[in-house]
Order: structure tokens, then C-alpha cells, then sequence
């Protein structure tokens, strides 16, 4: 907290305006309020009580499990279904499959996050009264709320349920792990949707800094009679075939060796050939703000475009691709799983310069640049301390240094005037976006952005 | 899919007998299958009718949005179907004494379905076939017109819960007991009493000449009567065929029928097919429209039954642990939340055992006293037969708002709970938020199945004008678009839809949600399709243009 304030401290003497200083306040206010680093609630599925409706005989009374539908298996063929949806467009109606997220609770606590190709019917059904700054769960089941029994006064607690476990806290660790390995199961097939559906740009036909396959020469191939190498093995091996089949090889007699017959063609060799190195061949940094600010629906957007854009590259690179997580406000974290990205919320200020930083640090240190293609993604709801930039945008350019290409998803709060964060406006003054248009793009998110407009940002992010 | 086994049949025949005794009535045949996961898997997106018609988006893993929006019931998991003869689905490795359990239950179902009121639509067709029938007819169409039958479907679909059910009902109610009135009896009850010249004594007169005429012959004195009036007001026999007609009334139609009538579209030679299709799902719908609005009551009904059942078998003694433990799970009031199981149940034993000490009674209401209250038993003994009663002539709306009372919620310890976000904690809080049984009638109330009500009429113009009736809920909005472009296409014209929704005031953002409920301010919206183009227009604006 301390940290905070001096830093707040020697921004002012730089000089902040009467509006960034109100923000600033504000997010100050907030990390006083919450403390540390945190959970969100859930975004994809509130755990909501199950209803009238939702019990069933066979679930309740037989005790039946929901039938398992391993995401893909129930489907006819996931072509068929893609190649149906592509019809509708053609004869002028809106696509229907869309990509859903849903979290999987397993009994163990580690929620998996499973992506599947679904559908809503849309009718015209009653929504319960949603008001501003309602919390996402607040006010479940109507203003009438739920039903209940057994002891207690009225206005007594009866109950409490932890919004979200702060990882390695409680459930200990491999909590993760399991979530992050599901989202990658997952993340090729929806990266095919992406692309084959939505008609995303396949990477190939970008010019770009590397080609998808390298090539390197090695040892592997066999060839009878010459080559660089004899293999001794293989070749004892042809000799001893030879030799049974002239006979000179009985099973009752002892073998001299020095009476078998060598024929040139049973000299076996080892020669250089050209093989697939299949190492990783990109390396995607995901940077997040999750500064207070950032609560709710900013987040729930960059992180939603952030799995889809994970998906395509998935797809693109066929699994070849490594990715890695940095979250920051003040400062810069790296967090080793998608699920802990996703997840992690703290309250405190926003500087965008310390993630740059990190991320251009790790990539010196492991020298990323030379062997791999980097891509950098970054989602911000676009505020940021260093208003002017000044330590951003050096950072920013050695990034794109090496980048293959650098998005930056601005998602807005509703805080900030649309196309007036900090974040867009530094970034447009300083003419990176013209100078450097096929490695920088930008792309900013209004608060009604569906997933539409955010497969539409990741065009513009990545064509 | 297969039949259980001849052993596990024979208990289930054996169990009918014991139901039958016991005062429930349904059909003699049942059909029980043994269900696997994978059969599941197929049946679910059809709920539980093997026969159903195929549409590609059953393939696709339909998400409910169950989290978001409440109220889009399905039952893809039920145990026994309305057909006849009923089919139930089974695990294939159920101890006997569970299936004993499970059969009493799937009994009740039968007993429900066959003899309450609100499925007599569904009495005179066995429903598996006419589905059957349906799936046919659909492929056949599919095969002549192609994927434009699924996109028919697809729209109709988005539609089917504004089927007009409870018209179809009462339309239903008026045939079965459709006493015409005579001529003679409107002549006296309605043509004569609207006469300008109609006064007391004339009247009387008219009523001592008939009586006259009919002493005077006693065979054919009413008809000479008759003709003798018919004589003297020729108009007489036109008025009388107008009333009856509309003593049927003006049928009210939904809006798949007012879609299927009027749609200019529909009625052009080349799609008049789509006729069909429509027809097909709007009577599907109303099928499962029933079942959907005696949720409580069904499973309540069941459970009552599974559970008196069960324990006065004798051919499981030995189990009664293992049956109070399932027992348990099934219907135990959760601590938060409802299980229609669990209250259906609870209500029926409560109003078997009021009937039975004769509290439903104007002597008991009357009453003020708690000891007297308590102690009040006149001895009627008319649980069965009351609880036998409700079960016929009722549904959930109607079960729970007559019968919560005070009483019962104290007996069960019933509250209503709230949900809030503790952000000290971090944690979700559920608190006691009212113990009075009003709360918590409105509480089941507002959470009961209860789709939008929408009436039709047309402009000059000939745009479709739906209006949303104001229930103090907005509609999915972001379910409003593609639907309307359904009915665009089926309507073939553009089509307006009146709804209300919550104003949002910017700023506000951080206001606390509890104030923020109550100064909900609405507005009415104006929604136009045309073209497939949505246009959003807040009739405020509109007024204030004017």
C-alpha cells in the first residue's frame, strides 16, 4: 500500500490532471478497500441453486449422472455442423453456433473449463430486472429470492460461500494445472471453428519473420549398400537373413562368422536427411491488467478474447505454440497457468510500463527472439498511471523489436469516456500505430461487445 | 434401448395392483426400458420421446443459459412420459426394492397425468406415435424441400412458448359441455329483455300465454308457441344462430396460428408446406405445456405416493433403511433453494391432514384462538378424497397460491432466503430473509414456469404488431432480434413488438443493488424488424417528438 502512495506521490509532482487524479483516488480507495491479490467471481457460470425445473426424475430419484458428453463426441461431425452454420450465412441468416465456455465444477475443486460448440433458442423469454452495478449472482432469483428451510431468525446468516478461492491457498496446487490442460484440449478445435467459420486469416499467407516448420539435417534415414554412416545393428542383422537363406546358417550347427557371405547390399547405412524440427515455433504472451478497475465486464472481455485468440493461434500453429501469462497493475506477475490468468483479481493502480518490462525481459533472458514467434497480446481497460507514456512507449518499441506482431485489446470501463483512455491516446500520439502497422495494432472493446465483436477485434488484431 | 427384464416386470404388475388399491387409476399397459448413458445422451435433446422429429440443432450441445436467465424450463431427464401406454426409463442395474420405490413413483406420474384436468388435451392421442407420424412428415418434407424445413422449424421454434395453451383448454372446456341454449329459452332469456318495449308485466304476459299454450296441449303446445312468435319476429331465428356463434366466442389465437391464418406469405402456393411444419411444432409444444405447469404438483403427488406406497409393501420389508436414505435425498427440504419434491409432497400430506380433521372448513378459518386451533378436529376424514381432488382439478399456480398458508410454512420451518455479496469476506452470504408465508408464496410464485404474454393485430400497413404485456419483467433482450427475424420470415412483412425495459442511467454505476430494485423506472420500447434490420426506439423519445 505504502508503495502505492509513494508512487502516487511522485506522479503528482509530476503533475496529473484534476481527472486522472480522481481515478487514480479511486482505484487507491479500492486496493484500500480489498486488499491483495484475489479471485473474481465466476464468470462463465454463477453457481446458481438448482430450481423448480432443474431436478429430474432420473438425475434425483435414480440417482442417474447428467450424461457426461465429452464435448466433441456427442456431435454428428463437427464438420457437418460448421458446413450447416456456413449455409445459414449464405441464405442471408445469422450463423447459430457459437462458442461456449462453460466451467465444469468437479468434485475435487479444480473447475475445468471446457469450450464447446453450443447454440441458444432464442425466444422471447423474461429476464429477471438487471440493474447497474448489480453484481454479477447479487439478487439471485428475483427480488423475491429463494426459498429455504430450517432454523434461523429472520435476518440471520445462515450460510456462506466463498466467491473464489485464492489459488494455493487452500486447495494446494495441481488445481491449476488440470484447468489450464483442459483449455488446451479444447483450444485446437475451437481455434478450427474460429478460422473455418468466422473466416479468420489463416497465418500462412501473412509475410512474417519465420517460416511455421524449420528444417534441420540429421542422421535418421537408412540406406542399403552406401551412405555416411554404417549401421552396424541393422547390418549384422541383413547378414544373418542372408546367410539363413543360402543355408549357411543351420540351426543345429555352430556359426563361424568367418564362413558367412557379405553381399554389398546388406552393408545397411545411415544417411543425412532433411527432418521437421517440431519445437515450439511461437511463443504468445498474454499480459492482463487486472487492476481494480478492471472488474467485471473489462475483464470478462479481454479474457474471453484472449482465449479465442489462444484458440486460433492453438489451431494455427498446431499446438506448436508456448504461452505465457503475465498479469500486472503496478507491477508485473507472471502466473504459470491460463486458469490463474483468468481468475486473478487485485485492486491497486495501473502501470502498464512494468509488464512491458517483464515481458521484454524474459525474452532476453531466454533469448525467445531468435528461435521463436512472439506474439504479444495485451488487454487493458486503457488506464494507466504513467499518463503520457513516457515508460511505456520505450518498452513498447524495443517490443516490437522483436515481436512478429503486438495487439492491444482496450476494453472500456465505465469510468472513461469512450476513446479517451490514456492507454489509446498516447498510443495514438505517438504514431506507432501508422509507423508500425503491420506489428502494433489496437483494438478497442465498447461495454456492449459480444463475442461477434470480439472474434471481429481479433481480426483486427492479428490480420 | 431395451425392455426391463420378465422379473423386474413382474413387480411392476404387482405394484399396479397394490396403486390400484390403494385408489389411483390409470391404463392397464405400461412400456419400462432400461436406459443407458448413451441413450440418454440421444433422448435428452428430444426430451425423452424416442420418437421425435430430427432437427440439426439437437447435434449441437444446446446451452440453457441456465446460469442467466431464469425460467427456460425443459425436463430432458424425466422418468416416465405422458403416452399411451406410458413409457418409463430405467438404470439397468437398480436393486429390486429401489425399482419398487421407482415404479410406485413412475405410478403416481401415470395416475397424474391421466387424471388431471389440465392434460385432458392429451388424453385422446397416444403421443409417441403421433411423433412418430410428425418425423416422417418432416423428413419426407425435408427430402423435397431441403435444410428450408429446419429453418421453418428453427423459427417456429422460437415462437413455441407463446403457444396459446390455456385457450386451446378452454376451448376444450366449451365443447365437452357445449348445452346449447333453445330457441325458447333465448327468446325468453335474451331476445325479449333487450327489447326497447320490454317492461315486467309484458314480460309476464308473454310467460302466462306460452304456459297457456302448453296447458292447452300439452304435446304440441310449445311449438305452436314457437312458430307463433317466429310469425311475429321473423328476425327472431337469425339472432339466435348469431348467439351461438358466439357463444363459442371469437377463437383468440396464438401466434403461430395468427401466423398460420393470416401470414400472406404462408399462403402462397409454394409454402404452403411450412403450414405443416408449424402445425407440427405448435402442437408439440402444446403437448408439453401441462407438464411444464404441474411441475410441484406432479413430482409432489408422485413422491406422496412412492413414499405411502413403498413403506405398506410387503415384499421389500428389509430395505426401509435404503429407501428412507434415497427417500431422503429426494425429498428433504434443501436449506436454500426449492425442491418441488419436497414441497409438492409436504403439501399434500399437509392437506390430507387438514381435510381430515376438517380444517378446510369456515369453522376452523373463523376461529382465532392458537389452542383452539390446534386442537380443532371434527373428524370428517376427508384427507383422500381432497388431496384425490386437487390432484385432479389443479395446477401449480393455483396449488400454491390457495394452499401456502402461515401454517404450513411454520411447520416446515420455511423461509424465504436472500443472497449477498459480503465483500469484506469475499464470500456469497444466504440470510433469513422472511419467514412470512406471503414472502414465500410470492418467492414460488414468481420462480413458476410463466412465458411472456403477447396479443396481435396488424396496421394498414400490414406490419405485425405484437405487444408485450407489462408484468414487471423485460424480455431477454439479446433474444429479441434474432426471434423477431423468425417471425419476419414466416410473417413476410415487417413486424413491431411493444415491450418495457429498465431504464439504465449512466453514473449510477455504483449505486447499491438493494435501493437500486426498488427505484427501478421503465420505459416502454418500440422494436421494428424489417429486413432483418433490428431498430431499438424508446417510445419516451417518441412521445417527446410529438
Amino acid at each position: 500500500m505504502n508503495s502505492l502512495q509513494k508512487r502516487y506521490a511522485a506522479l503528482k509532482q509530476e503533475g496529473v490532471s484534476p481527472q486522472e487524479e480522481e481515478r487514480i483516488n479511486q482505484e487507491l480507495a479500492a486496493a484500500a478497500h480489498g486488499g491483495e491479490a484475489r479471485h473474481h467471481e465466476h464468470l462463465f457460470a454463477p453457481n446458481r441453486l438448482p430450481g423448480i425445473y432443474d431436478q429430474q426424475d432420473l438425475l434425483s430419484l435414480q440417482d442417474q449422472n447428467e450424461p457426461m458428453v465429452p464435448s466433441f463426441a456427442s456431435l454428428h461431425s463437427l464438420d457437418y455442423l460448421l458446413e450447416r452454420d456456413a449455409l445459414r450465412e449464405k441464405d442471408g441468416f445469422p450463423r447459430k453456433i457459437r462458442l461456449g465456455k462453460i466451467v465444469k465444477p468437479s468434485r475435487d475443486g479444480s473447475d475445468k473449463i471446457v469450450i464447446v460448440p453450443t447454440t441458444v433458442e432464442e425466444k422471447f423469454l423474461h429476464d429477471r430486472v438487471r440493474t447497474p452495478g448489480q453484481e454479477d449472482g447479487e439478487g439471485e432469483g428475483g427480488e423475491q429470492g429463494e426459498g429455504g428451510a430450517g432454523d434461523g431468525e429472520e435476518g440471520e446468516v445462515i450460510g456462506e460461500q466463498p466467491v473464489r478461492e485464492e489459488q494455493g491457498s487452500g486447495s494446494g496446487p495441481g488445481q491449476g494445472e488440470g484447468a489450464s490442460h483442459e483449455v488446451d484440449s479444447n483450444a485446437y478445435d475451437l481455434g478450427r471453428i474460429l478460422t473455418e467459420q468466422f473466416k479468420l486469416p489463416n497465418l500462412k499467407d501473412k509475410g512474417k519473420k519465420r517460416s511455421l516448420t524449420k528444417y534441420v539435417y540429421d542422421l535418421t534415414d537408412k540406406n542399403r549398400g552406401f551412405g555416411q554412416f554404417l549401421d552396424k545393428k541393422s547390418t549384422l542383422r541383413r547378414i544373418v537373413q542372408s546367410n539363413v537363406a543360402l543355408g549357411r546358417i543351420q540351426v543345429d550347427r555352430t556359426i563361424d562368422p568367418a564362413e558367412l557371405l557379405i553381399s554389398p547390399r546388406d552393408r545397411v547405412y545411415r544417411i543425412l536427411s532433411r527432418e521437421k524440427d517440431f519445437e515450439s515455433q511461437a511463443v504468445i504472451f498474454f499480459v492482463r491488467d487486472y487492476s481494480g478497475s478492471m472488474g467485471g465486464l473489462p475483464t470478462e472481455l479481454v479474457v474471453n478474447q484472449h482465449i479465442l485468440l489462444y484458440s486460433w493461434l492453438t489451431y494455427q500453429y498446431e499446438n506448436q505454440i508456448e504461452t505465457r501469462f503475465i498479469l500486472h497493475d503496478t507491477e508485473a506477475r507472471e502466473v504459470d497457468n491460463f486458469y490463474t490468468y483468468y481468475n486473478l483479481r487485485v485492486a491497486g493502480g495501473t502501470q502498464v510500463a512494468a509488464a512491458y518490462a517483464m515481458v521484454n525481459e524474459i525474452v532476453e533472458q531466454e533469448e525467445l527472439a531468435r528461435d521463436y514467434n512472439i506474439y504479444i497480446f495485451h488487454g487493458t481497460d486503457g488506464d494507466d498511471w504513467d499518463t503520457r507514456g513516457e515508460k511505456t512507449l520505450p518498452e513498447l518499441e524495443k517490443m516490437l523489436k522483436y515481436a512478429s506482431r503486438v495487439g492491444i485489446t482496450i476494453a472500456e470501463n465505465t469510468l472513461i469516456a469512450t476513446g479517451k483512455s490514456e492507454v489509446e491516446r498516447y498510443l495514438r500520439r505517438s504514431g506507432l500505430l501508422e509507423e508500425k502497422k503491420d506489428l502494433l495494432r489496437l483494438d478497442v472493446l465498447g461495454q456492449e461487445s459480444n463475442e461477434a465483436r470480439l472474434i471481429e477485434g481479433i481480426r483486427e488484431l492479428i490480420s | 434401448m431395451e425392455l426391463i427384464s420378465q422379473h423386474a416386470k413382474r413387480i411392476m404388475e404387482g405394484c399396479k395392483e397394490r396403486a390400484r388399491e390403494a385408489g389411483l387409476s390409470f391404463q392397464d399397459e405400461s412400456l419400462e426400458y432400461i436406459v443407458t448413458n448413451r441413450d440418454l445422451v440421444e433422448l435428452s435433446p428430444k426430451v425423452m420421446i424416442p420418437t421425435l422429429y430430427d432437427y440439426w440443432v439437437q447435434d449441437v450441445e444446446i446451452l440453457k443459459e441456465k446460469g442467466r436467465y431464469e425460467l427456460y424450463p425443459s425436463n430432458p431427464y424425466e422418468t416416465v412420459i405422458n403416452t399411451r401406454p406410458p413409457i418409463s426409463y430405467y438404470n439397468d442395474n437398480n436393486p429390486d426394492w429401489l425399482n419398487v420405490m421407482i415404479f410406485y413413483h413412475v405410478l403416481g406420474h401415470m395416475d397424474f397425468f391421466q387424471n388431471n384436468l389440465f392434460f385432458r388435451d392429451t388424453w385422446n392421442y397416444d403421443f409417441t406415435s403421433k411423433a412418430l407420424s410428425d418425423k416422417r412428415l418432416i423428413a419426407k418434407l425435408r427430402s423435397e424441400k431441403g435444410h428450408w424445413v429446419d429453418y421453418v422449424i428453427e423459427f417456429s421454434l422460437a415462437i413455441d412458448n407463446l403457444v396459446g395453451y390455456f385457450n386451446t383448454l378452454g376451448e376444450l372446456e366449451r365443447n365437452s359441455r357445449s348445452q346449447k341454449q333453445s330457441l325458447l329459452d333465448y327468446y325468453f332469456d335474451v331476445f325479449l329483455q333487450e327489447r326497447s318495449s320490454f317492461t315486467v308485466v309484458s314480460y309476464v304476459k308473454e310467460i302466462e300465454r306460452y304456459n297457456q299454450h302448453v296447458r292447452d296441449d300439452r304435446a304440441r303446445g310449445g311449438r305452436l308457441f314457437l312458430e307463433e312468435v317466429k310469425v311475429r319476429y321473423p328476425e327472431l331465428e337469425t339472432l339466435h344462430q348469431k348467439s351461438q356463434e358466439q357463444e363459442g366466442g371469437p377463437q383468440r389465437l396464438d401466434l403461430l396460428q395468427f401466423l398460420m391464418e393470416q401470414s400472406e406469405f404462408l399462403r402462397r402456393n409454394e409454402n404452403r408446406w411450412m403450414l405443416t411444419v408449424m402445425e407440427v411444432i405448435r402442437s408439440t409444444s402444446l403437448y408439453f405445456q401441462p407438464q411444464i405447469r404441474t411441475k410441484i404438483l406432479n413430482e409432489g403427488w408422485a413422491s406422496y405416493w412412492h413414499e405411502t406406497l413403498f413403506l405398506s409393501d410387503d415384499r421389500i420389508s428389509g430395505h426401509e433403511v435404503d429407501f428412507a436414505r434415497v427417500n431422503a435425498k429426494v425429498t428433504s427440504l434443501p436449506r436454500v433453494g426449492l425442491n418441488p419434491y419436497a414441497l409438492g409432497m409436504r403439501l399434500f400430506y399437509y392437506l390430507e391432514e387438514m381435510a381430515d380433521r376438517g380444517k378446510l372448513s369456515f369453522d376452523y378459518l373463523r376461529l382465532t384462538d392458537r389452542e383452539e386451533r390446534r386442537r380443532f378436529d371434527s373428524n370428517l376424514a376427508r384427507g383422500k378424497q381432497f388431496i384425490f381432488s386437487v390432484r385432479e382439478n389443479y395446477a401449480d399456480s393455483m396449488f400454491i397460491s390457495q394452499f401456502i398458508d402461515q401454517d404450513f410454512v411454520d411447520l416446515h420451518k420455511l423461509f424465504v432466503s436472500g443472497k449477498r455479496l459480503n465483500k469484506e469476506r469475499m464470500t456469497w452470504q444466504y440470510y433469513v430473509k422472511s419467514r412470512k408465508a406471503e414472502h414465500y408464496k410470492n418467492m414460488v410464485l414468481s420462480s413458476l414456469y410463466h412465458p411472456p404474454s403477447i396479443t396481435i393485430s396488424t396496421t394498414e400497413d400490414n406490419t405485425l404488431r405484437l405487444d408485450h404485456l407489462f408484468e414487471g419483467k423485460p424480455l431477454v433482450t439479446d433474444f429479441i432480434g434474432p426471434t423477431m427475424m423468425g417471425i419476419e420470415y414466416l410473417w413476410g412483412g415487417p413486424v413491431e413488438l411493444f415491450t418495457s425495459e429498465v431504464v439504465i442511467k449512466k453514473g449510477e454505476a455504483k449505486k447499491k443493488s438493494d435501493e437500486a430494485a426498488e427505484q427501478v423506472e421503465w420505459e416502454r420500447i418500440l422494436y421494428t424488424m424489417n429486413k432483418k434490420r433490428l431498430n431499438r426506439k424508446s417510445m419516451n423519445e417518441v412521445l417527446t417528438i410529438w
